[in-house]
């Protein structure tokens, strides 16, 4: 049934044999961003199709206020921070909260929103913050926890909602005049949930081919070949490449939870802005669970390190390798921005699977950096120069 | 992130389900998959089963799944509330794709 990838790579050229232009599509999802590199894709795809990864990774884009308040709550004496692992490193203005967990806090990486109920209802005596985190694959399970809690009456448990959805960010992009896609590879498993349909209006609003694709690479260029035979044929419409888990209506039971315990809101969304509409808030029913509101949290506005392009990579405009900071300042040990601490950001994507070959091709020495020979310091790092055009092993090529 | 990985429901009890990822059998909340029932596979992620799938597809995930980095995968991605089973995933992953390999 899985057909191989030299096939799949050939009927992908073939078809985009037809095009007349170049085009871009957006990979929206970080997982796909991932996968993409992992398995050495955009080396395969024909030249005349670029693909530019979007605003898929929900720790990418947390705006700095949320990183600033996690970390504020962390701080409060007796407070228990729950949060997933990936936001761990995430950069606020005063540091990370794993940094604060150095200082004394007690943070602690949960895989489950259920576990830091858990964590609730056993230390009564604690007050439990769950950092709720993620796109509408994740929102419904902190909606179901939220639900746990309020029946099992946890006075302790509390959450800073910061979860996003992502069709308005999509669309958002595409409402700035600058925006240079021309469909969009669509997120998976948000789609499990949200239903194939949620896509409907980026189609028919703005004629660009949608197509959902899972996570493995034969699914991703079955889907970009959908796109491509679609926009070569003038048109825009909405394709399905993962019905194995999405079906047209999504989830309905996940829908509903959602529906029942959160409300759509305005969010701001790291170097995006406010977008509209566009993330969740409790409903009054609910509003007591909220941590911002409940420790009487003050949001800041964003500052971001001078420099850094996280902005510009999430919407699609630049490269890593366009930016400054990317492999020199700003490494996988060392990140100064989001796009570069979670596994699924674009940055730490490209830094893994592959070096920058502007600085080889404009003949400028790179910088690798190593990490120091005992492992346990991950600060301590050795800088090795790397002349232009010495070899360097190409990792992720296509196997 | 939103990697959710498939799992086969052993015994639902409630709202919640043991569910086994190639041997490792992790507690996972079934409030947003309330009809699947024991040996049907799921999708899980954070710690619920999102949907459910038909094993052809499952067992095709996981032999993608079994040439990737599984250990850190399995670890973020099922999210799990309780777990059973040995602890590496890594020693897991070889284990299954042995026993699959018939």
């Amino acid at each position: 049934m899985t057909r191989d990838l030299p096939s799949l790579v050939a009927e992908l050229h073939a078809v985009a044999g037809a095009l007349r232009r170049r085009v871009q599509i957006m990979e929206v999802c970080g997982t796909h961003t991932v996968s993409v590199f992992r398995h050495g894709l955009r080396a395969l795809l024909p030249g005349c199709l670029r693909l530019i990864s979007g605003p898929g990774c929900p720790v990418c884009v947390t705006a700095q206020r949320h990183i600033d308040a996690a970390i504020d709550l962390s701080r409060i004496p007796g407070v228990i921070l729950c949060t997933y692992g990936d936001m761990v490193r995430v950069p606020g203005k005063t540091g990370s909260l794993e940094q604060s967990r150095a200082a004394g806090a007690d943070v602690r990486v949960v895989g489950s929103a259920l576990a830091a109920v858990k964590i609730a209802a056993a230390n009564p005596e604690r007050q439990v913050v769950f950092v709720a985190v993620g796109f509408e694959t994740t929102a419904p399970a902190t909606a179901v926890a939220i639900q746990h809690a309020d029946r099992a009456g946890l006075a302790n448990f509390s959450a800073l909602i910061a979860h996003k959805l992502v069709t308005p960010a999509m669309a958002a992009l595409l409402d700035d005049p600058g925006a240079a896609i021309d469909g969009f590879l669509c997120p998976g498993h948000v789609s499990v949930i949200i239903g194939a349909e949620a896509f409907r209006s980026i189609v028919e609003g703005y004629r660009r081919p949608c197509v959902i694709a899972g996570f493995e690479p034969t699914s991703i260029l079955e889907a970009l070949t959908a796109i491509v035979r679609q926009i070569s044929g003038g048109r825009a419409g909405l394709e399905n490449a993962y019905t194995a888990a999405v079906g047209a209506d999504g989830n309905v039971v996940a829908r509903r939870r959602l529906d029942e315990v959160f409300e759509v809101s305005d969010e701001p969304w790291r170097e995006l802005g406010v977008i509209p509409r566009s993330g969740l808030r409790l409903r009054p029913e609910y509003a007591g669970f909220d941590a911002v509101a409940r420790f009487h949290v003050t949001l800041g506005e964003d500052v971001d390190h001078p420099g850094c392009r996280c902005g510009a990579v999430i919407q699609g405009r630049l490269d890593p390798d366009q930016c400054p900071l990317f492999g020199t300042v700003c490494t996988p040990l060392k990140p100064l921005g989001p796009c570069m601490v979670s596994s699924e950001g674009t940055c730490s994507a490209w830094f893994k699977y592959r070096r920058s070959r502007g600085a080889a091709e404009a003949g400028g020495a790179i910088r690798v950096e190593a990490v120091a020979g005992n492992g346990a310091d991950h600060r301590g790092s050795t800088h090795v120069a790397v002349a232009a055009g010495a070899p360097t092993a190409k990792k992720g090529s296509a196997t | 992130m939103c990697l959710a990985v498939p799992g086969r429901v052993i015994q639902v009890h409630g709202d919640r389900a043991w569910v086994d990822f190639l041997g490792n059998r992790c507690e996972v909340c079934m409030a947003l998959t309330p009809g699947a029932k024991s040996g049907d596979w799921v999708l899980v992620h954070a710690g619920f089963a999102i949907t459910a799938v038909d094993e052809a597809e499952a067992l095709d995930t996981w032999r993608y799944l079994a040439r990737e980095d599984v250990g850190e995968m399995l670890g973020d991605s099922t999210g799990t509330i309780n777990r059973t089973g040995p602890s590496s995933a890594k020693r897991l992953t070889s284990a299954g794709v042995e026993e699959r390999s018939s």
